[in-house]
């Protein structure tokens, strides 16, 4: 670095040097946040994306007769999807599984969303067991669906089924908030 | 304040940022401030902002043939702010050219590259190609007609190179052909190889700039300032200007341009981006095998000119001559491509293929809006392509062939919204059916049984609301026949009087002639109603429409496209889609 003239700045003008001082810290500021701004814009705006939370039609699933009473069977969810700028069709968004219930009860089939509800892991049937387990970090739950133990806030989340026809069945599929106490319905 | 201060001299403490700082700051400009020193420091400010603009476009972008256009399109048209933020990239990418030449030719006019700062020169003149190969590269990302057409002949110049030609366009391209690996390589290399060498390069190059000092011009008008506080303001200020420059560009051209996907069988007329244009317009004057000399040998050697400015300007003798090869270089530039604009303005060819290329690019982002297929954007041009090639000779679509052209001589029905119920409204109207947009220029025209049908029962539905009703039940039913996406919630809400109408159908007569559903299943003279406008009927009325099921021998004209095999199942299924808005 080399100062060695004496005659460099203009201390004579102290007024002129704050305002050349703070004008270049503005302008240097503000040409500087327009890119940023820019560009910040655009990666926030996914935030406004908002995704229906009344899920998607009723989907044909299965026939009564494919099920075994108190015996879960997985069944893949095949649906058109959206993603950003393509549109698939007939592509894997899930599965679920159905559970026939005995005869008398009130619903004659309950549809379990397959994922966990504490951190969304795979939840496997362990039919030595006779109960779902979240291999991620080993909730546990019913076939009913209810927390048996383990650190899921809630037990696994139940699908609207319907079955027309006396033997269709069909199910709404939905996605629903992890890790959260209440069952709150995100798609 | 005071906590300020604590905490900036904590920071100096454990870092030593100050003395750093004072050393940026408080460097000597001998001669005091100007406005000729602040070239430099504007093009780092447009690297800077490639850079974070670049970044932030790149979480949005996708690099692979079905991907790049679609990502591109996407952050353009649906992402808030997209549309700015690009154009920010691209525009900023012409004005850095700009100040590249204005740079350089400050460095020479002032004998800047001169001993001790050759090295320093030559990094320059390395940053100035790795800029422009940002610009090749980038401009291939978009994978849009434009960039596509260009970037392969610039790769095709690049192979006509001797000897390693052949072997380079292959690296780059990923392969012997053009497709994913070209864009992944590509965005590599404009994302990451090229963006690592120019902040290496432009840190050795300040460095240096650092260790010499700017070259001041001679006479010095002043006593010499520091940097900080004066310089920096015009630095500042010379900053704005460029970013103003570069917002007027963005909102006058509205943004950056996206062309319609590439198209590898599409004639577009290939051109370079504009400061590539002088080599693209050179090339013309270097027929069959002299090519290699245009393309390669004498910008070569202009380059090598370039390069050796630093040795040749040692005398005042050499620092002319490099003087007046720089200007004359810009100069021969600057009428080159002066002569490709003017040429290209003056050949309907090129301005009828631009407008085209324009039409297909508008026609592709409005289908895009409804979703693109997996197989991307191409795809659903190749509706409106198809159309207008095999279909457009007899039948109109908005007036048009499909492509935003004029179509000669329409002989049968225009087929914009086939089947809708604003569709059919206009075609069932008894003065509209035998008009030259439906059937007046065919065989079913004013001496049909189905003009005199409708002649007969609904003549004067414009004043009789009984008629009118009657008719909009028949429209119901038929086109809910046609499930058409875009009518799916209405038909839905309309299933009762679709049912009405359906009777309605059998009670007036129709079922005289037609089919629909169940009724007159069997004896049919007139084309069967059943599933009319659906993807199966639309599908089997082009693959032969003289089959019982349509018109049998009372078709006019219309060639049996599938049963011909003039057109494969598949391309049948693009018309059909694009004409039912799928």
């Amino acid at each position: 670095m080399t100062n060695e003239n004496e005659n460099h700045s203009k201390e004579d003008q102290p007024d002129r040097r704050q305002f050349i001082k703070g004008a270049s810290c503005v302008i240097g500021a503000a040409i500087g946040a327009v890119p940023m701004a820019a560009g910040v814009r655009v990666a926030l705006s996914p935030l406004a994306d908002k995704e229906a939370a009344e899920g998607g039609a009723m989907i044909r699933l299965a026939d009564l007769a494919d099920l075994k009473p108190g015996v879960p069977k997985k069944f893949a969810i095949v649906a058109d999807k959206s993603d950003k700028w393509t549109r698939y069709k007939d592509v894997p968004v899930g599965a679920v599984y159905l559970v026939k219930q005995k005869e008398g009860e009130e619903n004659p089939v309950v549809a379990f969303n397959t994922v966990c509800p504490h951190l969304g892991c795979f939840v496997d049937y362990r039919k030595e067991k006779q109960d779902f387990f979240c291999p991620c970090h080993d909730s546990n739950f019913a076939l009913d669906g209810k927390l048996k133990n383990g650190v899921s806030p809630r037990g696994m989340d139940t699908l609207d089924v319907e079955l027309r026809n006396t033997t269709e069945v069909w199910v709404k599929f939905q996605r629903f908030k992890a890790n959260s106490k209440n069952k709150i319905a995100i798609s | 304040m005071q906590r300020l201060k604590q905490l900036y001299d904590w920071l100096d403490n454990r870092t030593g940022f100050k003395e750093h700082l004072r050393e940026v700051l408080f460097e000597t400009v001998p001669g005091g401030a100007r406005w000729r020193y602040v070239w430099g420091s504007t093009l780092t400010f447009t690297l800077m902002i490639q850079f974070i603009t670049g970044i932030f476009l790149w979480m949005g972008y996708s690099a692979s043939g079905q991907t790049s256009w679609e990502s591109v399109y996407y952050i353009q048209e649906h992402m808030t702010g997209g549309h700015f933020l690009r154009g920010l990239h691209h525009w900023t990418a012409q004005v850095m050219t700009v100040l590249l030449v204005l740079h350089l030719m400050q460095v020479v006019i002032d004998g800047a590259y001169k001993a001790p700062r050759e090295i320093n020169f030559w990094f320059g003149i390395i940053l100035l190609q790795l800029v422009l190969a940002l610009s090749l590269t980038g401009y291939l990302l978009p994978w849009d007609q434009k960039g596509y057409w260009a970037t392969k002949v610039a790769t095709d110049i690049m192979g006509s190179t001797p000897i390693i030609g052949e072997t380079m366009k292959q690296l780059v391209l990923g392969g012997a052909d053009y497709g994913h690996h070209t864009l992944t390589r590509f965005f590599a290399l404009h994302a990451g190889v090229l963006p690592l060498a120019v902040i290496g390069l432009t840190v050795g190059h300040i460095y240096l700039f650092r260790r010499h000092g700017l070259t001041p011009k001679k006479p010095l008008k002043k006593a010499d300032e520091y940097f900080w506080p004066e310089q920096v303001l015009k630095d500042a200020v010379a900053c704005l200007a460029v970013l103003v420059t570069i917002l007027v560009l963005h909102f006058a051209f509205n943004g950056a341009h996206l062309d319609a996907p590439a198209d590898p069988s599409s004639a577009y007329p290939a051109r370079p981006d504009w400061y590539f244009l002088f080599l693209f317009q050179f090339l013309k004057y270097f027929p069959g095998h002299w090519e290699v000399l245009g393309a390669v040998v004498l910008p070569g050697i202009a380059m090598t000119l370039i390069f050796l400015m630093p040795i040749i300007g040692k005398s005042e003798r050499g620092h002319q001559f490099n003087v007046g090869l720089l200007f004359g270089i810009l100069a021969f530039a600057g009428i080159l491509t002066f002569v490709a604009v003017k040429a290209d303005r003056n050949n309907p060819t090129y301005i009828a293929s631009k407008e085209q290329a324009a039409r297909e690019a508008a026609i592709v982002k409005e289908l895009a809006k409804g979703g693109i297929p997996p197989e991307g954007a191409l795809a659903l041009l190749q509706g409106p392509k198809l159309f207008a090639q095999h279909c457009a000779s007899c039948h109109t679509h908005g007036d048009e062939n499909g492509l935003g052209n004029p179509v000669e001589k329409p002989s049968a029905p225009d087929l914009k919204g086939f089947a809708s119920r604003e569709y059919l409204t206009e075609l069932l109207h008894p003065e509209r059916f035998g008009s030259a947009k439906f059937f007046g220029n065919t065989a079913h025209a004013k001496k049909s049984k189905m003009h005199d049908f409708l002649q007969d029962e609904f003549d004067g539905i414009d004043d009789d609301k009984d008629l009118r009703a009657d008719m909009d039940l028949l429209i119901k039913a038929i086109s809910a026949e046609a499930k058409l996406a875009s009518q799916s919630k209405l038909d839905l809400e309309d299933h009762e009087a679709i049912q009405k109408g359906r009777e309605l159908f059998d009670e007036i007569g129709c079922t005289d002639c037609h089919a629909l559903g169940g009724w007159n299943a069997d004896d049919y003279s007139a084309p069967d109603l059943t599933g009319y406008g659906s993807r199966e009927w639309m599908l089997g009325i082009v693959d032969d429409p003289a089959h019982e099921r349509f018109y049998g021998k009372k078709n006019d004209r219309m060639p049996a496209f599938g049963k011909d095999e003039k057109l494969t199942r598949r391309q049948m299924e693009r018309i059909v889609d694009w004409l039912r808005g799928e």
